[in-house]
């Protein structure tokens, strides 16, 4: 059947994108003891390759990885030697997934009325002043954008709070900062999928039936315009709940997108791969439960249909 | 006399990057209650753009509606305000489009497509529109209405989809069917079931009906009276037997010569019209149709002919049927045993 084909290839996927991941580490010159051993005794600096089994042979390496991979145990962290990868995500997933969930709600909903509004008085000032405001959310950097808001909202007008996690209200401008350039991005999809979809022919039927504006606006035309931009909501939605550096690092949000660019300078091999196979899991997890989705949306795909 | 519909003088334009085009040039006709009336004329004539207009579906912009009148039972709908328009659209006024594998919504279950108008004008619940729905499916003759209700439109053939487009603009007893080439996406043999089965229920609804077509064949069999358009103007209309014994315009004299006859034994060459369709951006000040017309004369370059009235209801846009013009007859005869079957763009 067609969900358990989809399923395994799902699994298959994850296999592959951990070995490359394994395999791309161990081509990569140098290890996390590179400049340790300068400065520390030979023996020592054994010892520690011994204890992340860096002194295996790599076919060893790699079945002591997948091993544990199946057992969801990503390993200890090289750096800070008290924390496995599994505490660090742990620790610094659910904020990132906070912001992120926030974030892609707003988006998403913001960016389709846009979009759709937009559609609808094309050529319009609406739809031109909507387009401006999508080209500057897509074209500005959150690096710039952050400050901005922080200095509005938090500064200026003082009515949300800045540089700390806790309550709802910290979560709103990081989300806003967060959430622009998505919401862009969906706003002008959306609006040239709606003005694409109000340019066919069953929309004429719907209008010949004299049903109201809105009615065929919604029910018509949104309901086919959204089918493309459901395709892309799994990427977008994991490159938000897995953190961004950025953002979290200007907001203070004690997410998991410091960890990973952490990890990257310090060569903390186990916490660089464990994060890379989370984050691709959640992507493909993401994509196999939108295409299963999308076979409820779409009435012309059939979940039984061989192939694809 | 209250016609039914009356257009006077319509004149529609398409402002395109190109210029503007004259799709639709000071056109006038009349449907009675319960008639059929065909429109023919090769494309790009302007045959959906004068017909959509009575629906009040050409988009503006581009569109542009210069100037007439289109009075629906003796109410001015050019002039009527939108939520007017939806008492009319699908109500009183149904429409069938050309290609019906595009003219349904994809994603909706045919039935909702169907009950949907019925619940707006027929203020039915949705129960009681379901009920109609699935007895409409069945009227237009598709089998096990009730499973058929629940499918989507892919799960339908284009002649199925056709009868579903029909269902909808038949589900509310409109007084006027406008049906826009509603069977040449369609193959020969189902053509031929989805015209029957709009002449039947035409019959039990007495719905006034405007056809359009391209075939001739099905304006003799259907049609009480018919329009030929040329390049936006409507040059000739007739009752369908003037139109075959008598006709009056040397275009529709090339519509009639490139029937072929597919009954002869000899082969007999499909004969078509020489020369190209008119520039509509800039159309010729004289007849649209002169620079292709065998017969053309000075002035038919130079000014646009009146319509001349040959008889009450028989009318040609042509100044060889002036009193001051050479008396010149259609070139040929028709057979009467000629199969009139004209397979669409055939006739161009
Ligand atoms: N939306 C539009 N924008 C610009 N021009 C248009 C538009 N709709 C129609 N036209 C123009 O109007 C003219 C008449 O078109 P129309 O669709 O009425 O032809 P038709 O007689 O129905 O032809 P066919 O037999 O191919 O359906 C054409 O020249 C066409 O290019
Ligand atoms: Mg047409």
């Amino acid at each position: 059947m067609y969900i358990v084909k989809r399923f395994m290839t799902m699994i298959l996927t994850i296999w592959v994108i951990a070995s490359l991941t394994f395999f791309i580490m161990n081509m990569i010159p140098g290890d996390p003891f590179a400049s340790d051993a300068d400065v520390l005794p030979k023996e020592v600096v054994e010892n520690m390759r011994a204890k992340y089994n860096l002194d295996e042979p790599v076919p060893v390496q790699y079945v002591l990885y997948l091993k544990n991979l199946v057992m969801l145990d990503l390993g200890p962290s090289i750096k800070s030697e008290s924390r496995t990868v599994n505490d660090i995500i742990a620790s610094g997933f659910p904020a990132s997934a906070t912001l992120g969930i926030q974030a892609i709600i707003v988006a998403l909903f913001f960016g389709l009325l846009l979009g759709i509004v937009a559609a609808l008085n094309h050529n319009k000032l609406l739809d031109n002043a909507a387009m401006i405001f999508a080209i500057i959310g897509i074209s500005v950097p959150s690096f710039i954008l952050s400050p901005l808001l922080i200095n509005i909202f938090a500064v200026k007008f003082g009515i949300l709070p800045v540089a700390s996690w806790g309550t709802w209200q910290h979560s709103v401008l990081p989300t806003l900062a967060l959430a622009t350039t998505p919401l862009a991005v969906v706003a002008r999809y959306m609006r040239s999928s709606m003005l694409e979809v109000m340019n066919q022919n069953y929309i004429k039927t719907a209008d010949a039936k004299g049903l109201s504006t809105f009615k065929i606006v919604l029910s018509h035309g949104v309901r086919n315009a959204i089918l493309p931009v459901v395709s892309f909501i799994g990427p977008l939605f994991v490159s938000l709940i897995t953190g961004t550096f950025v953002i979290e690092k200007i907001f203070a949000v004690p997410g998991i997108g410091k960890y990973f660019v952490d990890s990257i300078f310090n060569r903390d091999y186990p916490v660089i791969m464990g994060t890379t196979v989370f984050f691709s899991t959640i992507l493909v997890v993401t994509l196999f439960l939108i295409d299963i989705s999308y076979r409820f949306i779409d009435p012309r795909i059939k979940l039984t249909s061989k192939g694809d | 006399m209250n016609h039914l519909l009356e257009v006077n003088n319509l004149e529609i334009n398409f402002k395109t990057y190109g210029g503007e085009v004259k799709a639709v040039r000071d056109v006038s006709f009349h449907v009675d209650k319960g008639e059929v009336v065909a429109i023919v004329g090769e494309s790009g004539s302007g045959k959906s753009v004068t017909v959509q207009s009575i629906m009040g579906l050409i988009p503006t912009p581009p569109g542009v509606i210069k100037g007439g009148s289109i009075k629906f039972q003796g109410k001015e709908l050019l002039r009527a305000s939108k939520r007017e328009m939806r008492k009319v659209k699908g109500s009183k006024i149904g429409m069938i489009f050309q290609d019906p594998m595009t003219s349904l919504n994809p994603t909706m279950i045919v039935g909702k497509q169907i009950a949907e108008g019925l619940i707006t004008h027929q203020k039915l619940s949705k129960q009681e529109a379901k009920k109609k729905a699935i007895e409409m499916i069945k009227q237009v003759g598709i089998p096990n209405p009730e499973e058929r209700y629940n499918q989507f439109p892919h799960e339908f053939s284009g002649g199925m989809r056709q009868r579903v487009m029909i269902a909808i603009a038949l589900a509310c007893n409109p007084e006027l069917l406008i049906a826009d080439e509603p069977t040449t996406a369609l193959d020969v043999t189902i053509q031929a079931q989805v015209l029957e089965l709009m002449k039947k229920l035409q019959k039990d609804t007495q719905t006034a009906i405007i056809l359009i077509t391209h075939d001739l064949g099905v304006v003799a069999e259907t049609a009480q009276r018919v329009m030929v358009m040329y390049g936006g103007i409507m040059v000739e209309s007739a009752t369908v037997f003037d139109l075959f014994e008598n006709p009056k315009h040397p275009y529709t004299w090339g519509l009639l010569n490139s029937i072929p006859n597919l009954e002869g034994t000899e082969k007999k060459q499909l004969i078509p019209i020489e020369g190209s369709p008119p520039d509509l951006f800039s159309p010729p000040k004289g007849c649209p149709f002169a620079p292709r017309c065998k017969y053309a004369m000075d002035i038919c370059l130079e000014e646009m002919p009146g319509d001349y009235q040959i008889d009450e209801s028989h009318s040609a846009r042509c100044w060889l049927n002036d009193s001051r013009a050479p008396k010149v007859e259609m070139p040929f005869t028709l057979e009467k045993e000629k199969t009139v079957t004209v397979g669409g763009e055939s006739i161009d």
